[in-house]
């Protein structure tokens, strides 16, 4: 690691401890008090984390260095499922050869469709994507059904090939695995009132999102990162000085379309499944909002807007109107059926409205996403530290 | 022939549709340099002026009837519309029927203010911001917007049904001595596009205010410069660009009961619509909007479907637009009305 700097080496060492502790840290609360609700260290969602984080990982690599918006990054998720869960059908349940598959179906995807799209820039370009997005999602949902098994989904079947696999005895749907290591596989740990749950499948996708982490790092801070950051300031000026844009733009969707395959392929090997749905823009406009939100260009953002945005739509979507009228019971009960019916407008079925109100709150305020936010308290605090020292030296100083 | 005519026919009013959502884009875009992502939006809050004004009129006075009783044994309940009480059973009934075309009349000041306030309120502190940013901050408006529908009128199609007198359909066909029957509404929505198509352009063309528009949308600097607040007129166009979506949706309703995505559906194609069309040109936008919607009529026709089986592909109805989009574009970048300089970047 001879090439990044220390700050990226703690960064990268931070995250990597966060991941390793995540069961502890997630699961702050008791497993029977009430607050048990807002606990997140559980399987399914901490795997969540770990995907969308490096979805978004890869998306900021695209939209945080070169500046092009794409809306299009669902596709690839989508592609990188299908291409996964069509390994499990054909070879086996183990998730290496479904992985690479979708690595690099999503990257010769994303090469094609980075190719046309990246003749046109701004907002041409988020148009052609979004129209791509759109098209794969036609694609899988009707055109190609046999492929897709369209509405439906694609889903393991018992009567699959699956040549590598050992003859199926027991009836049961096959699961996915490492080398015998069964993703759902999880071992509690009873400690007092607290459950704390290791998933073979969330460490998975922990160690993946690490080496996408790292891998960014070293983008970030490569010559090649320099190019893109070059293209996001001005790329006219870069064109005038003889230099051929076009191939860095590329490779930077392509790496980024391959992120996005590498999440769409962990995401089948936790759920052997793959549905169009997927595909659709709104799950494009998630990628895109994680990013902002969590900080555009910036290393740790992204991974924090995934985690972020998976967290409350979580508990957002469990408030429900019974859980409400729980919270404010104490009140009197007309203005307890007032609030209740306001915080019903944002909660359960309602999370999109928060999370659209959201995204424009951001955008429109906090444009950097959370880590500005975090580097404006900073400054605020050490200029309030700075503040007072500077009044004490000016009140020292004329006295000299 | 007769299928023939009847695809076109077919293609006619989605391509009116695209037509008109994709010229409020081009508006916008033109006038203001701004890609609206809520145009979408726009167009199902159109449609939901006509859910609401159906809703607002089926609003009922309750009598009791002690003459006629339910199967319960009480007496029975009859609601009457106020406004059939209001006009009589003869007129009341009529306005209530014709709650589409009414809607237009509410429709227009409604989408013209929203329009409005949505540039006055967001879009006015865009202008200066990155492209990026103008088109997540209309996203994000067109979500709001969208849920807001959704948390108020819930996720079903709502059906708003056409006047009775044109319910049916019309032998198009006879008129030139082939058969070709075709639903009367559908009729009066191509119609009633073109004329808002050719009410815009002659707005633009023929009177003064649409000459400075013009003027500024080709500069707008020196049309500042020479006194003229062009920032004001460009913000009444913003309103006219949404009352033209709003009207394309309050007339598509009898033809697909509203739903809340009905807005983000027909968006995505006016988007390619429009850079088929070419980024910033009113007549490429309409003219795209209507070809495409006739190819896409074209290519679900089951002698075209079939010819595809027969070569063993799928059947592309689905996805036509975005292949002729992908052509188009690789072999006329600018769309096939663009104008050199505009978004070349």
């Amino acid at each position: 690691m001879k090439s990044i700097s220390n700050a990226d080496t703690r960064t990268l060492y931070f995250v990597a401890i966060i991941a390793i502790l995540a069961p502890f840290i997630l699961n702050p609360f008791p497993t029977d008090s009430g607050l048990a609700q807002f606990n997140a260290g559980y399987p399914d969602l901490m795997q969540r984390f770990a995907i969308y984080g490096i979805l978004a990982i890869g998306f900021n690599i695209l939209f945080g260095l070169t500046g092009y918006l794409s809306f299009g990054h669902a596709a690839f998720l989508g592609v990188g499922s299908y291409s996964a869960v069509w390994m499990f059908k054909l070879l086996s349940m183990n998730i290496i050869p479904a992985i690479i598959l979708s690595v690099i179906v999503a990257g010769l995807f994303s090469l094609l469709i980075g190719f046309i799209s990246l003749r046109r820039s701004g907002i041409y370009f988020s148009i052609l994507t979004l129209a791509f997005a759109q098209m794969s999602f036609a694609l899988a949902y009707s055109v190609l059904t046999p492929l897709t098994n369209g509405e439906t989904g694609l889903q393991i079947t018992l009567n699959d090939p699956r040549i590598f696999a050992a003859e199926n005895v027991s009836g049961n749907l096959p699961v996915t695995s490492l080398f015998g290591m069964e993703m759902r596989d999880t071992w509690t740990l009873n400690l007092g009132a607290w459950d704390f749950q290791f998933n073979i499948g969330y460490y998975i996708c922990a160690i993946f999102l690490l080496i996408a982490f790292y891998l960014s790092i070293r983008i970030f801070r490569s010559p090649f990162g320099m190019m893109l950051r070059a293209v996001k300031t001005n790329q006219t000026r870069l064109n005038y000085t003889g230099i051929n844009t076009r191939p860095y733009t590329l490779a930077a969707f392509v790496i980024s379309g391959m992120y996005a395959g590498l999440a769409g392929g962990l995401m089948a090997s936790m759920d052997p499944l793959a549905g169009a749905e997927r595909m659709q823009w709104t799950a494009s406009g998630e990628i895109v909002l994680m990013t902002i939100l969590g900080g555009t260009g910036t290393l740790l953002g992204p991974v924090m807007g995934a985690g972020f945005i998976k967290y409350f739509e979580n508990i957002f979507s469990k408030i429900n109107d019974t859980v409400l009228h729980g919270w404010f019971a104490w009140m009197p009960d007309g203005l307890e059926n007032v609030i209740v019916w306001i915080l019903h407008l944002f909660t359960g079925k309602g999370w999109h409205l928060t999370l659209g109100i959201m995204f424009m709150l951001i955008v429109i305020f906090l444009p950097g996403g959370l880590m500005e936010g975090m580097s404006r308290i900073g400054n605020w605090w050490k200029r309030r530290k700075g503040g007072d020292e500077n009044t004490s030296e000016a009140k020292s100083t004329p006295a000299e | 022939m007769d299928a023939i005519l009847l695809q076109i026919l077919n293609g006619l009013d989605k391509g009116s549709a695209y037509a008109l959502i994709a010229l409020g884009l081009t508006l916008i875009f033109g006038t203001l340099g701004v890609v609206n992502f809520a145009h979408g939006a726009l167009f199902m809050l159109g449609a939901f002026c006509a859910v609401s004004l159906q809703k607002l009129m089926s609003v009922s006075k309750i009598t009791i009837d002690p003459s006629q009783l339910d199967f319960l044994g009480n007496p029975l309940k009859v609601k009457t519309p106020y406004i059939v009480e209001w006009f009589g059973p003869n007129v009341g009934n009529v306005i209530i029927d014709w709650n589409v075309p009414l809607s237009i009349i509410v429709a227009i000041p409604v989408m013209l203010s929203i329009g409005y306030i949505m540039e006055r309120g967001l879009i006015k502190h865009f202008y200066k911001r990155p492209h990026a940013d103008q088109i997540l901050v209309t996203f994000g408006l067109a979500i709001v917007i969208q849920e807001l529908v959704k948390a108020n009128y819930g996720a079903n199609p709502i059906p708003t049904p056409a006047p009775d007198q044109f319910v049916g359909s019309f032998n198009v066909g006879a008129l030139i001595g082939l058969d070709a029957s075709y639903p009367y509404w559908r009729l009066i929505y191509f119609a009633f596009s073109a004329v808002i198509i050719s009410a815009v352009f002659a707005f633009l063309r023929f009177t003064t205010f649409g000459m400075v528009v013009r003027a500024g949308m080709a500069d707008r600097e020196t049309v500042g410069l020479l006194g003229i607040n062009i920032d004001r007129r460009f913000t009444i166009m913003f309103g006219i660009a949404a009352a033209v979506a709003g009207l394309a949706g309050v007339m598509y309703t009898p033809i697909n009961s509203p739903n809340y995505h009905m807005g983000m559906d027909f968006l995505v194609l006016s988007f390619v619509v429009v850079v088929v069309g070419g980024m910033g040109s009113l007549p490429g936008a309409v003219l795209a909007g209507f070809l495409l919607g006739i190819l896409e009529s074209f290519a679900s026709m089951n002698e075209v479907k079939g010819f595809f089986e027969m070569l063993y592909l799928p059947s592309i109805d689905q996805i036509i637009i975005y292949l002729v989009a992908i052509i188009v574009l690789l072999t006329r970048p600018r769309g096939l009305m663009g104008k050199a300089g505009v978004m070349e970047e």
